[in-house]
């Protein structure tokens, strides 16, 4: 089912992000998608060669999850697909059935395990979203008709709120939402005071938000995205909370607590929340609880 | 070797808004220069667009050798409201940084053809992509000042102003933001999605030049 049908019905709109391991056998992620995110998620975002590390491929895993009766988001980069291979892919969703898609330039090659490859952008994220426009209208980027019926999804984008260049973060999304781009994720949030002023901002756009989480697991992964992922800030005091208790955070509780704080203090001023657990999808379940999703 | 084309009689007539101050660059061998259809163009742009001054130099792309070139008439440059450059890819760039203040368009496209590219200091780069951006993106180019060549804005990856694959390098659209901000020119970034022309059968076609 397409997400933009339950903003439209005005619901908090929750979705999970699970990864594709390197190899095909998936019966592990079907597992715990069954059991931790059935039910509790509207849909299920699944990446696309996260971090440019080569893994099994996106659409496959929408398929079967769609077969295990998982509603699903099919993230598609740019970095690995110029404009005819991805327009084919995109029209291989439509034939599977995924009625979402989560458009992204993606990670430059060099920051993964194959930094040799040649990579591609022959789109962005933008033109990729016009590209899909196009197609829903009935012809292709370059002009070409479409046969038979053309294909409908939700596009989504993502945009970062918590960025130092917020203000250029800003001016992107605009562009996003009018290449099309119907709702958008975003990336982590640890600082819902920015967070609440960047959604001040982004609400003119009249383009449903949700706001994203990582689940903090221990210090160590917290410095690591403060020193090296964009947009990312875990502020002082949470290391600290996190240092507290290293039984407690270890446990995932502490990880659990400060998500769903987080979402608490946000709910109000956006439409969902997208939770990327990197591989703490068991721990969604008691997030969601503790914030009364 | 490159070389550069016009941009269309339309678009420079739009882009030579208030007083306008025109730059030609003569330079190098290895650059084709459409001199004539550019002396035409200027003539008819005259006539309908207030154009305080047409300089023909050489080698802008050289700071210091820009620098000189124009000293003589920074009255007039100070005066305009733009600085339009017919020149390559480099040479435009070199001309956007120096008038760092000042609103600084290509009035040219610039293309590839096989053989020596012109005297380029390391400073600035052009990647002869056919369809010059500058205009778009205050004068810096996204092609060569980004690491993805994106033409449609960052990426997101940016960390403390700093370019994902590379945290020695500025982010390119970072710079572009800012410098279109310095500008007071942030509203050119709201253009259609762009989508790059790899192929360019016009280049192939003038060849024989
Ligand atoms: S946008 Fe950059 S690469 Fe393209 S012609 Fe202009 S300066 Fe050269
Ligand atoms: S961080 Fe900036 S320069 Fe680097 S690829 Fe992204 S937009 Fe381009």
């Amino acid at each position: 089912m397409r997400l933009t049908e339950f903003f439209d019905r005005g619901e908090f709109v929750v979705t999970a992000e699970v990864g594709p391991p390197k190899g095909f056998h998936i019966e592990h992620l079907v597992e715990e998608a069954n059991e931790f995110l059935k039910g509790r998620v509207h849909a299920v975002n699944v990446t696309d060669n996260q971090s440019s590390v080569m893994r099994l491929g996106s659409l496959a895993t929408c398929k079967v999850l769609k077969d295990n009766g998982l509603n699903t988001i099919f993230q598609v980069t740019c970095r690995d697909r110029n404009r005819i291979a991805l327009q084919s892919d995109i029209l291989s969703a439509a034939l599977l059935g995924i009625d979402n898609l989560l458009l992204l330039t993606g990670d430059h090659t060099t920051l993964g395990d194959h930094p040799q490859a040649k990579p591609v952008f022959d789109l962005d994220s933008v033109s990729l979203t016009h590209a899909v426009k196009r197609m829903e209208e009935g012809f292709d980027i370059a002009g070409n008709a479409i046969d038979g019926e053309f294909p409908k999804f939700s596009k989504g984008a993502v945009v970062s709120p918590c960025s130092d260049s917020v203000d250029a973060q800003l001016a992107k999304m605009e562009q996003k939402v009018k290449a099309g781009v119907e709702y958008f994720q975003t990336q982590g949030v640890y600082e819902p005071e920015k967070f609440i002023k960047f959604m001040d901002k982004a609400k003119q756009f009249g383009v449903p938000v949700q706001l994203g989480i990582i689940i903090p697991k221990n210090v160590g992964m917290v410095r690591y995205m403060n020193a090296n992922v964009a947009g990312v800030h875990v502020p002082d005091d949470m290391i600290e909370e996190l240092k507290a208790d290293k039984e407690k955070t270890k446990a995932g509780i502490t990880g659990v607590e400060i998500s769903a704080r987080i979402i608490k203090e946000c709910k109000d001023y956006c439409q969902g929340v997208h939770i990327m657990a990197l591989g703490w999808e068991s721990k969604i379940p008691a997030i969601l609880d503790q914030a009364g999703l | 070797m490159l070389i550069t084309q016009l941009k269309s009689k339309e678009t420079i007539e739009s882009l030579a808004k208030g007083k306008t101050f025109i730059v030609n660059c003569h330079g190098c061998k290895e650059v084709y220069f459409a001199e004539h259809e550019a002396e035409e163009l200027q003539k008819e742009l005259s006539e309908t667009n207030d154009i305080t001054q047409i300089v023909t130099t050489d080698y802008i792309c050289h700071p210091d050798n820009l620098a000189l070139q124009l000293k003589k008439h920074m009255d007039k440059i100070k005066d305009a409201d733009t600085v339009i450059v017919f020149s390559c890819g480099v040479g435009i760039q070199t001309v956007a940084k120096y008038l760092d203040d000042k609103r600084v368009y290509s009035g040219c496209d610039t293309f590839p053809l096989p053989g020596f590219q012109g005297v380029t200091p390391l400073q600035v780069d052009c990647a002869q992509c056919g369809e010059c951006y500058l205009n778009y993106t205050g004068g810096i180019c996204p092609i060569t000042s980004c690491s993805k060549s994106l033409v449609n804005g960052q990426c997101g990856g940016a960390k403390d102003g700093m370019c994902e694959v590379d945290k020695e390098m500025e982010c390119g659209w970072e710079r572009i933001y800012r410098k279109l901000e310095k500008l007071n020119k942030l509203d050119t970034l709201k253009y259609e999605p762009k989508v790059r022309n790899y192929w360019h059968p016009d280049a192939e076609q003038t060849d024989a030049e």
